[in-house]
């Protein structure tokens, strides 16, 4: 068994299933290996708040009771899985980064969560992440920071931090991580995964923990564009739980994984690229060129809104973040500070569990929502991502795809952003445009900097697009474009 | 200045969160740093632009309302199990009105 500990970090989806079915391993061996290993890494890392050797392998024996039956295990089999902690899932503790749920057990499974178990993944855990996915360095997790596995003195992103890394790593072969303005893009790029947002709506948000719920999305970590593809074909599609899910048929993504892309436009918006002067931005560059080579025809777009997109978003987002996040008033989530009054009770509870983050935003958001301000804030900021949606819809009547960095710069040193939080914002600049919008997009490595940090590309596409997207993706992860070796 | 301590304080209270004065001074800082750098919408004439409240529909709106059938549900026992103080099958709270 120790053998398969030592290639656990390398396996595929395919390889798990060719794996099963010429009974190299079983899914109980390949389960306890995994949560082993994972259990043994996370010393390293932080990456994981709860493991879950129990639910994993009650899973594993049912899919190797079904092979032993000769029925079909399931398109997931045996696969393990990490979850991001602001997923819920039942009778497994979900924190969400936060100390107000560092004792919260849910009484029920997110949808997507079911949906995987169906399929015969395996969930060996839950993952550390930003307090209330609130974040973009896992710096802001309670339970303390995650590390970049590709080097440990750094962050690995956030707020999906803990999903990326255990990718990254290969404690999980795939992750599901939540995304509200770049929170599975910029640690998929800090950490060197795919990792993908779908269009709003694919993915059911049922039993994700509401933060901002016009942005929110749920969406797949993987180290293949493959992977992170049979990932989300999993878990899209519309769910009569979640009433803002999308009735859009879900193509089968991996028929479409064929490597042409031959004629495919992309855009590169010159607003994306405009003092963009570091290693990243070469990196992304030559990933443009890899995709030139691949027979693509690359032209410079403009998505001239580009500059409103932060200050827009932190309006939306604290805003609605500032109305979710009331609910946790100590009257039903676990924790409650006690007091005389239930005025009392509200605030003592919520000012004693809160992080400095999610204060920052819940106060941003109670302000722009507060008398005389609503106009001046929330509307206008709704306008804004109109405009901001109708660059991408002109720009879509051109090209196909739009590629663009993740990030400004790769994994920064723990601590080092810590204490400008105007800073920390305005470098998601690059991905929550694609959530303002509502379409799909995805970061994928293009290689990596002198000193070995990872490099993301961001790839866009039409709403409802996801094929188109990992096609482009595939077939530059196919000619070499992860490694920067073209 | 966008945003005094003073209106920190009356924010905070909306928010019924209950901060130290060490916490308002932080957060009048930041807020003002960051409303001074939402000022910049202010360039964008949007007069003429509707405010995007729903990102897409693939779907008329009646769509996504479920066909109104009984469905089991939590159930009291579970719904209560992470309640920090329940009684009688009810959620307990402080005091709320006085005698």
């Amino acid at each position: 068994m120790s053998a398969q500990v030592a290639d656990l970090a390398g396996l595929t989806i395919d390889e798990i299933r060719n794996g099963l079915k010429g009974r190299s391993f079983s899914a109980v061996e390949l389960a306890r290996s995994a949560v082993e290993f994972a259990e043994a890494e996370n010393t390293k890392t932080n990456a994981f708040l709860t493991f879950s050797a129990e639910r994993a392998l009650e899973a594993a024996e049912r899919v190797d009771r079904k092979i032993a039956a000769g029925e079909d295990p399931g398109p997931l089999a045996g696969v393990p899985l990490a979850v991001k902690d602001v997923i819920v899932t039942k009778g497994l503790r979900t924190t969400c980064g936060s100390k107000l749920l560092e004792r919260y057990v849910p009484p029920y499974d997110a949808t997507a969560v079911i949906r995987l178990e169906q399929a015969g993944a395996v969930i060996i855990g839950k993952t550390n992440c930003d307090e209330f996915a609130m974040g973009s360095s896992n710096e802001n997790s309670a339970y303390g920071p995650v590390r970049n596995p590709a080097a440990l003195d750094r962050v690995p992103g956030g707020s999906s931090g803990g999903s990326a890394a255990a990718v990254a790593q290969g404690t999980a072969v795939v992750a599901l991580g939540s995304d509200t303005g770049g929170s599975i893009r910029q640690p998929a790029s800090f950490c060197g995964v795919v990792g993908v947002t779908p269009t709003y709506g694919r993915v059911s948000r049922y039993g994700l923990v509401a933060f901002a719920s016009s942005l929110d999305h749920i969406g797949p970590f993987g180290r293949t564009v493959k992977d992170a593809a049979l990932v989300l074909q999993t878990i899209a599609g519309r769910d009569e739980c979640d009433a803002t899910s999308a009735f859009a048929p879900v193509p089968d993504y991996i028929a479409q994984l064929d490597g042409n892309v031959a004629r495919m436009k992309i855009g590169v918006p010159r607003e994306y690229f405009e003092g963009l002067t570091s290693e990243s931005g070469e990196l992304i560059r030559k990933g443009i060129a890899t995709l030139e080579l691949l027979g693509c025809e690359v032209r410079e777009i403009s998505l001239p809104s580009t500059k409103y997109a932060v200050p827009a978003y932190y309006i939306i987002c604290t805003a609605e973040a500032s109305s979710n996040l009331a609910r946790y008033d100590g009257v039903r989530y676990t924790t409650r500070a006690e007091a005389e009054t239930l005025s009392d009770m509200y605030r003592k509870t919520r000012g004693a569990a809160f992080g400095a983050e999610c204060k920052r935003r819940i106060m941003l958001g109670t302000y722009v929502l507060s008398h005389g301000y609503y106009d001046a804030y929330y509307l206008k900021a709704q306008r804004v991502r109109a405009l901001i949606a109708e660059d991408f819809r002109k720009a879509f009547g051109e090209v196909d795809a739009i590629v663009t960095p993740v990030s400004p710069f790769p994994a920064f040193k723990l601590g080092e952003k810590l204490d400008d939080p105007l800073e920390m914002y305005l470098s998601d600049i690059y991905t929550i445009t694609g959530d303002l919008a509502g379409i799909p997009c995805m970061s994928v490595p293009c290689g990596k900097t002198a000193a070995g940090l990872p490099v993301g590309m961001q790839i866009l596409t039409r709403h409802f697009d996801e094929t188109g997207m990992f096609r482009l993706a595939d077939a530059f992860e196919k000619a070499g474009g992860f490694t920067g070796s073209n | 200045v966008k945003i005094t301590e003073q209106e920190v304080r009356y924010v905070a209270g909306l928010a019924n969160l209950s901060l130290t004065d060490q916490e308002i001074a932080r957060l009048s800082k930041d807020l003002d740093e960051i409303l001074t750098h939402i000022d910049t919408l202010n360039e964008l004439d949007t007069s003429n632009v509707q405010p995007m409240a729903q990102v897409l529909y693939d779907a008329g709106e009646t769509a996504t309302l479920r066909e109104d059938r009984e469905r089991a549900t939590l159930g009291n026992a579970a719904a209560l199990a992470n309640a920090p103080a329940a009684g009688a099958g009810y959620y307990k709270v402080p005091r709320v009105i006085e005698r």
